[in-house]
């Protein structure tokens, strides 16, 4: 087990120098540059401003001085300096997770809460009209647009709050966090964990069912029904623990793939979380932010793969015994 | 190569009544037949089926509400939604099944020549595979435009680049079958693996048709996408559309409601493809 | 003081006041009983600004989250912000006449102003941050030095005078000075480290700072040493970044926020007007801020003046102005000068320059003709446009269908605002929608945007013109207003009509629509303008 976390821990390194590179080349590819971002608003750039500009933030320097540094930096944890606000990107990142985080894991829940029993169930009555719906709704979160859905659901509380109570209502646009005032800080952040819930249960709810519907068709299963234990014995202790298996790996997948969700719900829902904070630094050309958000999505893919298969490996007998 | 499995192969069944059977046992899978084939319809033919012009700007008819003279109503623009709806729908598939084409036949190569040739070469795709899997989407697409600027093609290239690898597929056992008889690389690829990744491949191209709809629509949000003037459901949701979400929902809702039709019906499609094929999941 | 902004409370109080939809000119300030007390929320529409240093940033955002916090030697009077000229004392005690033929400027500056950390702000402090804006000290960058041209030097002879002297005379000089960015920093501080405020606020204006989260909010507090009796009249604000435009329309309608202060579409307008009644008020004016259509001139055709002339005659902003303007911030047909100023353009001359013709039928039959002979009939080509919708977008859609209407095939390229940039200066377009937005209103300035690039580094027409260059300098230096009018339609003239260096769209349409209970704000036709809070009020 651990010669095998190992192994994948050294692999991993080459994928994160090849992000880096990939990173680096690519936003110096786009042209214009951060000086240029921030000089233009009157739509004319004075050109010593700009090349004042350059020089303060290190991009007059060779290519291979600069990426030499962003390396470096990073081996040694320094993940260096926001060119947009001068402020440590640490700090940028840091005083931006929380409201991430807390997105991604109440969408989590609700995935986990929602999903698991519904595929289950729709697994059990396949073909019924009961699974019929439940696919139906699960299709219709794949396929729904999350930034559509983030505006129509705005809007729809704004409307019925306005029928309901008179006077429109809309969640608070000054985040508060959840141990300051947790009733306000709910407020904000369910509508987006919502909307980025319903995608994530719903491709949750069809694996669940696909993983039910094929372990369901396993010897054992109508081995213990022959016996004559009753139908939820069978489902709980034998059939969930078994088709629980790829859910959990899939779980941990997407989770990964939820900043990608990020990014266009906190557009939305104009959250201050990570996600903006992404297209925020692609946007100004902020090469130093950038890099780092870069580095930091690839090691979150990296390692949640890492822990998905360490798990599916530890959480399947055969493999943990064989 | 891939058929619709039926029971019976001898009996010569007329095929309305394989049709009917087909879908009173998949009633999703056909409903989602249907809306890719109108879907299609709409893109192939749009010139004889549109009423308006998509791109002939109407100051006099501005967001109008939907009226027999504008079915689906109008934009900001006095542009007719249905015209663009429907040309939107060209749009749409272009970027969908090119997508999936290109990026499905980078990844069939990329995952066949990985595992058969194995060793550093397999090695090095891999870890080139995950890379771009892991790499944001978003930032793949700003540089994409940012360099060769934007439009169909443009977004074509970014979307498939990264998500080339989830079509990949290994096929790891015929490939050392097939060596032990001596069978030359044309031969064991072609004759061996390719046939048997072709069934899965097919199900995962109607769902990735679905998901490159869906990545043109974000990426147009971000404005990254296709523009202005072109007809695309996702451009049709950025700006105009949140801007008057209250005063005239149908520029929102209708072009939100062809993407997610059509990507519900390619899953829908996909998912019965895939019921019907997979041994393992067809009906006892 | 935050219970009472809440949504709740908001439903339950009356607005008293009207909704205004008046033009440019402002009536005087009623007189109301002035409440004191409350927190004003409102909210800026960018994401986070780049600094906090007003010397050395270009962006609203700078400005929207830090002018209540500091004080300027002069500024548009807030009580007639929509006035071009009208400018009052804000650290100095009175405006000075001109000596020595209008060549220096003498400000006394007010005793006993300070620092929020307590320390005496004295001439010293206004004269060195005045040098390090108009000749900034190697490596120091100011983004208003090629406005400053006019400045020969900047010296304080005593701890209460300050003394400009200029280079030439010119009536481009006060508006320059004042410049809603010209923070006045501490000596001390610039002069240990320049680079101080960017990441720091020490000022002297209405408001003290409290606290700062990036990329959400800014928080004032009252100043209570205000040198301005009696004000501010709030007892602190709260500015949040919200770079959503249907965000700031919601929390506007839920009372999240009082308002912004940069502008709204119309679209935006009708609806909080149609669900908020009299509970909005809605303040409209020209906007200092115009799109230009600028060929090319080193790519083929758009070297050929009938080419660019067809262009500018395909375009009719008469009827294209009033349709715009209900669906993005563009509203009055102009030519280089802003509308209203005086020294803009009327109708009829206008109508003499070639694209505000009143016939456009003839006019695009005359612009056939002349593609037709120099060859370019059916053109095709791409203009090149900012990743903004209002009103960029919407002004190049527009401009693509007038030009198809005599056969020019147009698609848009649009591109972030990096690419977009670098794309200009490198002169890798065809046709690019351009923009000229300037702080204050100072025609003689704004308009040196058509300049060509020898003089102008700015300028992305490619195209040089030394007829242009000395009409712009003999009309700089004219002292006679009349004159100067004369000299500035000679001017327009020659650029737009003679060689169409440049097409004009509508000039920009500021719309704000506030909350009700926000007083003594006035709009001005800059959202740089009368930003620093100390004359609002809150009615509730």
């Amino acid at each position: 087990m651990y010669r095998y976390i190992l192994n994948r821990l050294l692999l991993s390194i080459p994928t994160l120098i090849g992000a880096a590179a990939l990173v680096f080349i690519l936003m110096r590819l786009i042209p214009g540059d951060i000086c240029v971002v921030r000089l233009g608003s009157g739509g004319s750039i004075n050109p010593t401003a700009v090349a004042n500009c350059h020089a303060q933030l290190g991009l007059d320097r060779s290519l291979v001085l600069q990426f030499f540094d962003f390396i470096a930096g990073f081996a040694r944890g320094d993940f260096g300096t926001s060119m947009w606000s001068g402020k440590p990107v640490s700090q940028e990142i840091a005083t931006r997770i929380p409201v991430s985080l807390e997105i991604a894991l109440l969408a989590t829940l609700v995935a986990v809460l929602i999903a698991i029993p519904l595929g289950t169930i729709s697994a059990l009555h396949q073909n019924s009209w009961l699974d019929h719906i439940v696919r139906t709704v699960a299709i219709a979160g794949i396929a729904t647009p999350s930034f559509w859905l983030g505006i129509m659901s705005i809007l729809v509380v704004l409307e019925v709050s306005h029928l309901a109570f008179g006077a429109p209502w809309m969640p608070p646009i000054d985040y508060v966090s959840l141990w300051d005032d947790p009733l306000r800080n709910l407020s904000i952040v369910i509508l987006p964990a919502i909307t980025i819930g319903y995608r994530y249960s719903a491709v949750t709810m069809r694996m669940t069912r696909s993983a039910m519907l094929e372990v369901l068709r396993e010897d054992y299963i109508r081995t213990a029904r022959a016996k004559g234990l009753f139908e939820h014995i069978v489902v709980n202790r034998h059939a969930l623990q078994n088709a629980l298996l790829p859910v959990v790996t899939l779980i941990g997948i997407e989770f990964a793939f939820l900043i990608g969700g990020l990014v266009v719900t906190e557009q939305v829902f104009n959250l201050n979380g990570i996600g903006r904070l992404f297209v925020l630094a692609v946007q100004n050309q902020d090469y130093t932010l950038t890099q780092a958000l870069v580095m930091l999505t690839v090691a979150i893919f990296v390692v949640t793969n890492l822990a998905v298969d360490v798990l599916y490996a530890w959480l399947d007998p055969r493999i943990r015994f064989g | 190569m891939t058929v619709l499995a039926q029971d019976a192969p001898a009996l010569r069944r007329s095929w309305l009544d394989t049709a009917f059977a087909f879908s009173r046992r998949q009633p999703l899978g056909t409903f989602g037949l249907v809306v890719v084939v109108v879907a299609a319809i709409a893109g192939l033919s749009a010139e004889w089926i549109a009423p308006y012009s998509p791109t002939a700007n109407d100051f006099a008819a501005m967001t109008e509400p939907p009226s027999a003279a504008h079915w689906l109503g109008t934009d900001q623009f006095g542009r007719d939604l249905l015209s663009r709806i429907i040309y939107g729908a060209r749009t749409a598939l272009i970027i969908g099944f090119v997508s999936a084409f290109v990026g499905g036949f980078a990844g069939l190569v990329l995952g066949v020549g990985s595992a058969y040739f194995g060793g550093v070469i397999d090695l090095v795709l891999q870890r080139v595979m995950d890379v771009l899997m892991a790499f944001p989407l978003i930032i793949m697409a700003l540089a994409v435009v940012a360099i060769f600027g934007t439009g169909v093609q443009n977004v074509i290239v970014a979307i498939t680049v990264p998500r080339a690898s989830a079509l990949s597929i290994r096929e790891v056992p015929y490939i050392d079958a097939a060596r032990t008889c001596g069978f030359g690389h044309a031969r064991i690829i072609l004759r061996h693996m390719v046939p048997n990744v072709v069934a899965p491949f097919l199900i995962m191209l109607t769902a990735f048709v679905g998901q490159a709809i869906l990545a043109e629509a974000s990426l147009s949000y971000l404005g990254l996408g296709v523009q202005e003037p072109t007809p695309a459901w996702g451009l049709m949701l950025q700006g105009g559309a949140e801007e008057y979400a209250s005063t005239a929902p149908w520029i929102a809702i209708f072009p939100g409601l062809a993407i997610a039709l059509t990507v519900f019906g390619f899953s829908l499609f996909g998912d019965a493809l895939r019921d019907a094929i997979d041994p393992k999941l067809r009906d006892r | 003081m935050k219970n009472r902004t809440g949504w709740l409370a908001e439903s339950l109080s009356i607005a008293l006041s009207a909704a205004l939809a008046a033009a440019l000119t402002a009536a005087p300030a009623a007189a109301e009983n002035i409440k004191r007390g409350g927190i004003l929320t409102y909210m800026i529409p960018a994401d986070a600004p780049p600094s906090l240093d007003g010397h050395k940033e270009n962006t609203y955002a700078t400005l929207h989250a830090t002018a209540p916090f500091y004080s300027t030697l002069i500024a548009i009077n807030p009580d007639n912000p929509s006035s071009s000229t009208d400018f009052v004392c804000d650290l100095c005690t009175e405006m000075p006449k001109a000596t020595d033929d209008g060549k220096t400027y003498t400000f006394k500056i007010r005793k006993g102003v300070k620092f929020h950390d307590g320390t005496p702000l004295t001439a010293a402090d206004v004269a060195t941050s005045w040098q390090y804006i108009v000749h900034p000290p190697k490596g120091v960058s100011s983004a208003r030095e090629s406005y400053m041209v006019m400045v020969d030097t900047v010296e304080s002879p005593d701890p209460e005078t300050v003394v400009f002297k200029l280079k030439f005379a010119t009536s481009a000089f006060l508006p320059a000075l004042a410049d809603p960015f010209a923070y006045i920093y501490k000596k001390e501080t610039l002069e240990k480290d320049p680079t101080w405020y960017e990441k720091n606020i020490l000022g002297s204006g209405p408001f003290k700072f409290v606290a700062y989260e990036t990329g959400q909010s800014i928080k004032g507090v009252r100043n209570p040493d205000y040198y301005h009796e009696g004000q501010p009249y709030l007892d602190g604000f709260t500015a949040i970044f919200a770079a959503k435009q249907s965000v700031r329309v919601d929390a506007i309608r839920a009372d999240r926020a009082a308002t912004e202060f940069r502008g709204m579409p119309p679209s935006a307008r009708d609806e909080l007007v149609k669900e908020l009644g009299d509970k909005i008020t809605v303040q409209t004016s020209d906007w200092n801020c115009v799109n230009l259509l600028t060929p090319n001139q080193k790519k083929k055709p758009f070297d050929d003046v009938r080419v660019r002339r067809a262009m500018a005659l395909a375009i009719d902003p008469w009827k294209g102005a009033p349709a715009l303007s209900k669906i993005a911030t563009v509203h009055t047909v102009g030519g280089l000068v802003f509308p209203g100023s005086p020294l803009a353009a009327t109708k009829e001359e206008l109508q003499k320059i070639v694209g505000f013709g009143p016939d456009i039928e003839k006019s695009r039959a005359e612009a056939k003709k002349l593609l037709e002979e120099a060859g370019a009939a059916g053109l095709k080509f791409e203009l090149m446009n900012r990743n903004v919708d209002q009103p960029y977008k919407f002004v190049a859609t527009w401009a693509i269908d007038e030009w198809s209407k005599i056969g020019l095939k147009v698609t848009q390229r649009v591109l972030p605002t990096g690419p977009f940039y670098d794309a200009l200066r490198s002169g890798s377009f065809e046709v690019a929608v351009e923009f000229n937005c300037q702080n204050m209103v100072n025609p003689l300035l704004d308009v040196a945007k058509v300049l060509p690039r020898s003089v102008y580094p700015e300028n992305y027409g490619g195209y040089e013109d030394p007829k242009l260059i000395e009409i712009y300098n003999s009309m700089l230096r004219e002292t006679d207003p009349a004159k100067q009018r004369a000299k500035m339609r000679e001017f327009e003239t020659y650029a737009l009509d003679t060689q169409v260096d440049t097409i004009m769209t509508p000039w920009w349409s500021r719309i704000i629509t506030h909350r009700s209970y926000m007083k003594g704000w006035k709009i001005s036709p800059s959202h740089y303008l009368n930003l620093n809070l100390a004359n609002i009020w809150l009615d509730k």
